[in-house]
């Protein structure tokens, strides 16, 4: 069943089209990674499917609700998909515990307690337990990053975006993130990750979306996309990176 | 000496009602300044205009006229009657108010746009993610700005004199002109004024310690 369903997507900035008609689907427990070029709309399509950006044209159904829809309550919608930024984004004010009990508490009303408990369970989970009352800008961007992938799962969403989670960590650090990652992955967890981590892609990766200039230019098994490109752009921009 | 030990009862009168003009022209014009920020960024055009109209006018005309107008204009009209103190307190909160309104939109933009991002991805609503993540970051930043406002509309306060409030200026006109002791009698009311702003600083240096982003 397709948790995420995306049907010529359009996307412009003023005059500068984007996102030219990109379709495809993302299924549950499928871990999707996008890669291409700076500057092919990578970002732009990952923060369509939360509606992040306005959507110019086209359909994108999450969860069976269209978010084009303009009278679609796109806050309940976006509980169910989580986020995690290149900049990680905390909450500078707020403990790491606070961080990640925040939105539970304020939008899904757990109570305090119930919310405290899923957090520091959380926080085990990415390796972070002792971190509980710490804040943020204590913290390495390793263990942001970490923090910032709880405070999504804290909410419980059907799927996780990631945009480029590890570009802003220093390399000794993109492991600890990277193994976070695999390791929602085994669980169960749906995922569409931006990412030049071309190891990644190829281990943890069901279906490796390659875009350029605005459109998927290849969408394959990552064996496949890697071991035997088809697309002349494709293997120019592996030809680079790998 | 005797003299000036004679006309401290009379200063510290003025001091104290200095003060309280000071505190709760500074409580509404916050209340008004915030109210005013939230209009000014707001999506709906009507809230938007309203907003850059009073601080425009605000900013665009010097605090004695507004004062005037407060006190002698809006008098004049038969439904409103507002005492001097009142029409001083009202005179400083919008004067305030305006300028806050400023600071506090400075300081709501200078937020970066990953953290409304990160709260709205979360499921937060526009109302929440400015309430929890934007306005505590904000009202931290501008602290000391904030404090600066606070600096100018105390001395403000001095202006009230003209319309009979027997604040600190006011009562120290009173003993010179009883007593013909200008230089020490202003010395007085000017140490008096300095060391106010003086516990002003202190206090929002304290703010700011204890609200320091970690
Ligand atoms: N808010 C915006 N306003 C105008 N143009 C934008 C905006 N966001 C992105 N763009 C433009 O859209 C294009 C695609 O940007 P996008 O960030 O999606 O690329 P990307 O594939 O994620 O690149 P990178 O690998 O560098 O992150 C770029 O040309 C960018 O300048
Ligand atoms: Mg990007």
């Amino acid at each position: 069943m397709s948790i995420i369903e995306v049907k010529n997507l359009k996307k412009s900035f003023g005059d500068l089209e984007v996102l030219k008609d990109i379709s495809t689907e993302v299924n549950e427990q499928e871990v999707v990674c996008v890669i291409g070029p700076s500057g092919s709309g990578k970002s732009t399509f990952l923060r369509c499917l939360n509606k992040l950006e306005e959507i110019t044209d086209g359909h994108v159904i999450v969860n069976g609700h269209d978010i084009t829809d303009p009278k679609i309550n796109i806050n309940k919608i976006r509980q169910e998909v989580g986020m995690v930024f290149q900049h990680f984004n905390l909450f500078p004010h707020k403990s790491v515990l606070e961080n990640i009990t925040l939105a539970p508490m304020k939008v899904k009303s757990v109570n305090k307690q119930a919310a405290r408990e899923k957090a520091l369970e959380l926080l085990d989970k990415v390796g972070l337990k002792e971190k509980a009352d710490s804040y943020p800008g204590e913290l390495s961007g390793g263990q942001k990053q970490r923090v910032a992938i709880a405070r999504a799962l804290a909410m419980e969403p059907k799927v996780m975006l990631f945009d480029e989670p590890t570009s802003a960590l220093d390399p000794e650090m993109i492991g600890e993130v990277l193994e976070v990652m695999k390791q929602l992955a085994k669980e169960g967890m749906t995922m569409v990750v931006v990412t030049h981590e071309m190891g990644f892609a190829r281990e943890v990766g069901d279906r490796v979306i390659f875009m350029d200039g605005g459109f998927i230019v290849e969408e394959k098994e990552p064996e496949q996309l890697f071991g035997n490109p088809e697309n002349e752009r494709t293997k120019a921009f592996l030809g680079k990176v790998l | 000496m005797d003299l000036i030990m004679d006309s401290l009862p009379l200063l510290w009168e003025g001091l104290k009602l200095t003060a309280y003009i000071t505190v709760l022209g500074l409580f509404f014009g916050f209340i008004i300044g915030l109210i005013t920020a939230l209009f000014r960024l707001s999506p709906i055009a009507p809230l938007k205009w309203l907003a850059i109209w009073f601080i425009n006018i605000v900013r665009g005309t010097p605090f004695l006229v507004q004062l005037f107008f407060i006190y002698f204009g809006l008098n004049s009209l038969s439904w409103i009657s507002l005492s001097p103190i009142n029409a001083g307190i009202l005179g400083i909160s919008i004067n305030a108010g305006a300028y806050i309104a400023e600071i506090i939109r400075a300081g709501i933009q200078s937020i970066d746009k990953g953290q409304t991002e990160a709260a709205r991805t979360l499921g937060l609503s526009s109302a929440q993610t400015m309430r929890y993540i934007i306005l505590p970051q904000a009202l931290r930043r501008m602290l000391p700005t904030f404090v600066n406002q606070a600096i100018i509309s105390l001395k403000d306060t001095s202006l009230l004199s003209v319309i009979g409030i027997a604040e600190l200026t006011q009562r120290g006109q009173i003993v010179v002109s009883a007593t013909y002791e200008a230089f020490k009698i202003w010395t007085v009311v000017g140490i008096m004024y300095f060391i106010l702003i003086y516990l002003l600083t202190q206090l929002g240096n304290y703010v700011e310690r204890r609200y320091e982003l970690r």
